[in-house]
C-alpha cells in the first residue's frame, strides 16, 4: 500500500511573505494545491497525507475544500517540530489506520509543484525494490567546501555530485525502525530523511529528477514558477 | 494541476512547458501509456511543412495516435486505471450531415492544438473510447490510423456500386497494409490485389490474393474499385495508374496525403465515369466500431502485430529524439513509444 506524504511544515520566513510559502499562488491556485493535485491524481496512492503546523491545519483544509472539493483521498494532519518528526507523524498515522506492513511512503515538499508522474512512479518502484530512494539531478554548478566560511577547503569532483530534490521514498516500517535506532546526537545532524539511512550505512537508491522540479523557496523562485506556466491553461 | 507538456518548438527540438488543468470543470485526465508516431508528426519534426505553417503551429506537442489510462474523471463515469483510446479529432459543433472529422471548425490534436506528448492529457469525455481487456497495447496505440482506414472503407461501401469482386490497393506501407487487411475482412469473398514498389513489404500482405510491382502490371489487369494509400507526389502516379486499369464506373478512394497538388488524368475519369473520393481523419463512431471490430476479429489484431516496428521506452527528452530519428530510417512498421516520461 502506497501513501503520498506532503510536507507542508514551512512557515515561509525566507519568502518574506505573510503566510507560509505553500499558500502563495502560482497562476490561479496556491502552490500546495498544485502539488497535492499531482499526488491525489496518482492512482497508486491509498491516501495522500498532508502535514502542516497545527495552526495551519484548518486553513489548509479550507483551501483544499475550495480547490479540491471533489477529492476524497486527502487527509490533513499535524506535522512535527522538525522535518523527520513530521514524517514520523505520517508513519504513525499510517500505522494506526492501515498498519505498516508493505506500506511505502513517498515524501514530498509541498512547495515542489512541478513533480511529474514518472518521478512519483519511479519513486514507488525504487522504494518497493530497494527500501529507500532519493530524487536527484546531476549538479551543474561546481560545489565547493569551506570549513571556516572564509577560504575553500575542498572542491569535490562534480561528476559525483547531485542536487537533492524530493520525493524521497521509503518502506515505512524500515524507516521507522531505522529512525528509532538513531541516537539523539545522530538525529541532531539530520538534514533530510535519506540521511537516516546514510548514517546507518543503509543503501538509498537514486531516482532521476527534473531540472524544473524546483522548490519555491525565494521570491525569485515564484517568478520562475510563474514563467514556467507560460504554456497557459489547457483544455 | 500543473501539467508537463513536451512541445516541439522547432524542427528536431523538444522543450518542456507547463499548463494548468482545471480539475473542477468536466474533464477526464488520461495518462498516456503507448504512443505511435505518424508521418504527419514527422513532417513537423523534420520541418517538412511550409515555413509559415511551422511558424503558426509550433510550439506544439506532437502525436495524435495513442492510448492511456484514466487517472481522474470529474464525474466518475470512467474508472481510474481504465484503458482508453484517445480520439484526436475534437469537434466544437454538431452537424446532422457532415461528419465531425470534416467540419472545418473541428480541432485536431498535434495539428490545431497539443498532441499526446504530455504528462497527463486533459480530454473531453466524448473523446475517449474504452479498450477491451487484454488487447495488444502496441497495436491499440495506432488505433487512430486504423480508424482512418476503417472510416474510408465505410464510406466506400456507401459510395461505390455493389460489384465488388476485385479491389486493388496501391501502396505497400502501413496504411496500405491496414486498409488491405480491413477490406479483406469487411468485404466477404473479395479478390484483393496489392500494387507497390517493395517486394519485401508486399510479401507481408499474406492475406491478399496477389501482389504486383507497379512497373510490372499485367496488361489485362482490371478491377472494380481501388484504394490509393501512397501519398506525397507519388500519389499522382498511383491515381493515374488506377485510372488506367480500373473498370468503368469504379470508385477510387484516396487516402495518401500530399503536401503539393497532384495532376490527375481527368479526361479518363470522365470517360470511364469514375467516382473519386477522399477521406481524412476519423470520428468517435469510427473508433467505437473499430474497437468492436477488433473484439470480434482477434485475428485482425494478430495480423496488425506484424506492423509493430521498433518499440522505445521513453523516459527522457533524448528518447523522443531517438524514437523520431529511428522512425525516419525504419524499413517499415509503426514506431511505438512506451510513455514513461
Amino acid at each position: 500500500m502506497n501513501f503520498g506524504v506532503i510536507l507542508a511544515g514551512g512557515v515561509g520566513h525566507r519568502m518574506g511573505a505573510d503566510k507560509p510559502k505553500q499558500f502563495l499562488h502560482i497562476g490561479e491556485k496556491p502552490i500546495i494545491v498544485h502539488t497535492v493535485e499531482k499526488f491525489a491524481l496518482y492512482r497508486g496512492f491509498e491516501k495522500v497525507i498532508v502535514l502542516t503546523p497545527e495552526e495551519w491545519i484548518e486553513y489548509t483544509k479550507d483551501v483544499f475544500e475550495k480547490y479540491l472539493g471533489n477529492m476524497d483521498n486527502i487527509v490533513v494532519i499535524q506535522g512535527g517540530a522538525v522535518r523527520n518528526e513530521t514524517i514520523m507523524n505520517a508513519v504513525r498515522y499510517i500505522e494506526e489506520n492501515y498498519g505498516l506492513d508493505d506500506a511505502v511512503i513517498v515524501t514530498h515538499d509541498a512547495v515542489r509543484p512541478f513533480v511529474t508522474y514518472r518521478i512519483i512512479e519511479e519513486n514507488i518502484a525504487a522504494a518497493t525494490e530497494f527500501g529507500a530512494c532519493d530524487t536527484v539531478i546531476p549538479a551543474t554548478d561546481t560545489i565547493v567546501e569551506s570549513d571556516d566560511g572564509q577560504a575553500l577547503s575542498c572542491i569535490p569532483d562534480r561528476s559525483k555530485l547531485y542536487q537533492g530534490q524530493t520525493p524521497q521514498s521509503f518502506k515505512a516500517a524500515e524507516l521507522k525502525a531505522t529512525y528509532e535506532a538513531l541516537t539523539e546526537e545522530e538525529k541532531e545532524i539530520l538534514t533530510d530523511a535519506c540521511k537516516i539511512y546514510v548514517i546507518k550505512g543503509k543503501p538509498v537508491h537514486i531516482v532521476k529528477g527534473e531540472p524544473f522540479n524546483i522548490k519555491v523557496t525565494y521570491p525569485y523562485d515564484l517568478t520562475v514558477a510563474e514563467t514556467l506556466m507560460k504554456g497557459g491553461r489547457d483544455v | 494541476m500543473f501539467n508537463t507538456i513536451y512541445r516541439l518548438v522547432k524542427p528536431r527540438k523538444f522543450e518542456t512547458e507547463f499548463t494548468d488543468i482545471d480539475l473542477n470543470q468536466d474533464v477526464v485526465v488520461v495518462r498516456p501509456t503507448h504512443l505511435s508516431i505518424c508521418n504527419a508528426d514527422q513532417r513537423y519534426y523534420q520541418g517538412k511543412r511550409a515555413p509559415e505553417v511551422l511558424k503558426k503551429k509550433l510550439p506544439m506537442a506532437l502525436i495524435h495516435e495513442g492510448i492511456g489510462k484514466v487517472v481522474y474523471d470529474s464525474k466518475g463515469e470512467f474508472t481510474e486505471g481504465e484503458c482508453v483510446v484517445m480520439i484526436p479529432n475534437t469537434p466544437v459543433e454538431e452537424d446532422d450531415i457532415i461528419a465531425e472529422n470534416y467540419l472545418r471548425s473541428s480541432k485536431f490534436r498535434a495539428s490545431g492544438f497539443d498532441g499526446f506528448m504530455q504528462d497527463n492529457v486533459p480530454m473531453r469525455r466524448d473523446r475517449l473510447v474504452r479498450l477491451p481487456d487484454g488487447i495488444n497495447k502496441e497495436v491499440a496505440a495506432f488505433t487512430e490510423i486504423a480508424s482512418v482506414s476503417y472510416h474510408a472503407i465505410s464510406r466506400f461501401q456507401r459510395f461505390s456500386h455493389e460489384r465488388r469482386n476485385h479491389i486493388a490497393v496501391w501502396g505497400d506501407g502501413n496504411l496500405a497494409f491496414i486498409t488491405s487487411l480491413f477490406i479483406k475482412y469487411r468485404i466477404p469473398d473479395v479478390k484483393l490485389s496489392i500494387f507497390g514498389i517493395d517486394d519485401d513489404k508486399m510479401s507481408e500482405f499474406t492475406f491478399a490474393d496477389g501482389t504486383y510491382h507497379v512497373d510490372e502490371i499485367p496488361e489485362d489487369m482490371a478491377f472494380d474499385h481501388a484504394f490509393e494509400c501512397v501519398g506525397n507526389m507519388a500519389s499522382g502516379t498511383a491515381i493515374n495508374q488506377i485510372i488506367d486499369y480500373i473498370n468503368p464506373e469504379g470508385t477510387i478512394s484516396i487516402l495518401g496525403v500530399s503536401e503539393d497538388p497532384v495532376p490527375i488524368n481527368t479526361r479518363m475519369v470522365l470517360e470511364k465515369g469514375l467516382r473519386i473520393f477522399g477521406s481524412s481523419r476519423s470520428g468517435r463512431k469510427d473508433f467505437e466500431e473499430i474497437v468492436q471490430f477488433y473484439a470480434d476479429n482477434p485475428e485482425v489484431v494478430n495480423y496488425l502485430e506484424r506492423i509493430v516496428g521498433e518499440v522505445f521506452d521513453v523516459r527522457e527528452i533524448e528518447d523522443f529524439t531517438k524514437a523520431f530519428e529511428a522512425d525516419i530510417h525504419k524499413a517499415g512498421g509503426k514506431t511505438i513509444m512506451i510513455w514513461n516520461k
